[in-house]
């Protein structure tokens, strides 16, 4: 067994889909900070059996929104002073970037060298997007 | 991007939609007030596939408002051949040119060059996405000839699934209060979900149908598209379907006698030659009115406009 010690500040995402814990790391870009972050994968669970877990210690606001999308099941709980202090209630984001890609052909975004596409949600039961440029719908 | 574009028909409030409809109107009546207005202006065309009505269209339009027209129709001539890229030619045409037309195979190529510029864009089509001129040729269309753009039943028959026009005319008419819109199409090409979708969540009825017969007696508005041969899995199919969705002298003899029959143009046999004669066939009126709603957009975006020009 494995221990990590108590976050003081931060951001904890428990309950991520077992083995969808790297694949949230990437996604929310966490590699780029500079701040102390543990990933731990396969961490044993009343609930789930099996879970992944990501402790970010960190003063910065993130942008957990996209978590709404990639995995829907995460709780996400803030941390001060060692004290859980607010959960966060996941939703689908109204918008992603850099999550997901357009599959239509025929969109410029597979032709010319474009920025990150943003997705505008555009269909909340389906969980569809709309490609910025040609508004083909996208599912993650 | 920060002049005004037109990329697709939601960049245009429903009250600019009107406007541009009542200018176009006004144009239509007194040509001559508006002769000279783009005196100086210079119109660059970029028609990245081939296109003869609406490249003619945007370029008769800036002629007769006084202004002059630059561009190409065929990529081949452009600097795309040599590998340049979309933002690049965007940036380096800005320089020149006072508003860009562009007609692009790739869909959202429009949205793309109005990214890099700071001058007014208009997509005069991209693929099988936007083509929000022709929709607002339909409007001008059907408000010249109605009266109105509200409280009108509009049937929408033959290929609904890949008709671009079909999709921007549905859902810009989904904005005037009593609009109901029947859907004419064999199953094979049935307007998309995501049209429905839109449709449904802003409370516009709609009825989809697969013969043309049964409905059409009960139309204010006929609006024709192409059923295309590549469009289906056999030709057995395709000769097996056809013939439902070509609008024939016998078809429009069940109409009322007030319906108006629209077509975007090009047709190859979706309508029957003797449809022509007919008065409540507007198809080639409606090419022209495409020519003075492109006035009135370009005197728009360039805010060329003076008051009392309404008048």
């Amino acid at each position: 067994m494995i221990n990590v010690s108590k976050l003081k500040k931060g951001i904890v995402l428990d309950h991520i889909e077992a083995g969808q814990g790297f694949k949230v790391f990437q996604q929310l870009g966490l590699d780029r900070l500079d701040d102390v972050i543990v990933l731990m994968r396969n961490v044993e669970s009343t609930r789930m059996g099996k879970k992944d877990l990501i402790k970010i210690e960190t003063d910065l606001t993130l942008d957990l929104n996209v978590l709404g999308l990639l995995n829907p099941g995460t709780t996400v709980t803030y941390v001060e002073d060692g004290k859980a202090v607010r959960k966060l209630k996941l939703s689908l984001p109204e918008q992603v970037e850099g999550i997901l890609s357009c599959k239509n052909p025929r969109c410029i975004s597979n032709t010319e060298k474009l920025g990150p596409v943003r997705f505008t949600l555009a269909n909340r039961e389906r969980k569809e997007y709309a490609c910025e440029y040609c508004e083909a719908r996208a599912r993650l | 991007m920060t002049a005004r574009c037109l990329i697709e028909p939601g960049d245009l409030s429903t009250d600019e939609i009107l406007h541009l409809v009542r200018l176009a109107g006004s144009i239509i009546r007194q040509p001559e007030r508006f002769a000279t207005r783009c005196t100086g202006k210079l119109l660059a065309s970029l028609f990245f596939e081939p296109s003869t009505r609406t490249k003619f269209s945007f370029d008769a339009a800036m002629l007769r408002l006084g202004g002059q027209v630059i561009g190409f129709s065929d990529p081949a001539t452009s600097s795309s051949s040599k590998g340049e890229t979309l933002a690049d030619t965007a940036r380096m045409v800005e320089s020149y040119a006072d508003l860009i037309v562009v007609r692009h195979p790739r869909e959202g190529a429009p949205k793309h060059i109005a990214n890099f510029v700071n001058c007014p864009v208009i997509n005069a089509g991209d693929g099988g996405h936007q083509h929000p001129t022709q929709t607002l040729t339909d409007l001008l269309t059907i408000s010249a000839h109605k009266g109105r753009l509200q409280d009108l039943t509009v049937g929408v028959c033959g290929d609904l699934m890949f008709g671009r026009t079909i999709h921007s005319l549905a859902s810009t008419l989904a904005r005037f209060p009593g609009i109901k819109l029947l859907f004419i199409s064999p199953e094979e090409l049935r307007m998309p979900q995501y049209v429905k979708d839109d449709l449904a969540q802003k409370g516009v009825p709609f009825e989809e149908s697969t013969q043309l017969e049964s409905v059409i007696g009960r139309l204010d508005i006929l609006y024709m598209s192409r059923v295309q041969r590549e469009r289906f899995v056999s030709e057995e199919e395709y000769l097996r379907l056809k013939d439902y969705f070509i609008l024939t002298k016998e078809k429009l003899s069940l109409a009322k006698s007030d319906t108006i029959v629209m077509h975007p143009l090009p047709r190859v046999n979706e309508i029957a030659a003797d449809v022509d004669s007919d008065p409540r066939a507007l198809y080639f009126a409606q090419a022209r009115y495409g020519m003075f709603i492109r006035m009135a957009l370009i005197l728009f975006l360039l805010g060329l406009e003076k008051e009392g020009d309404l008048a």
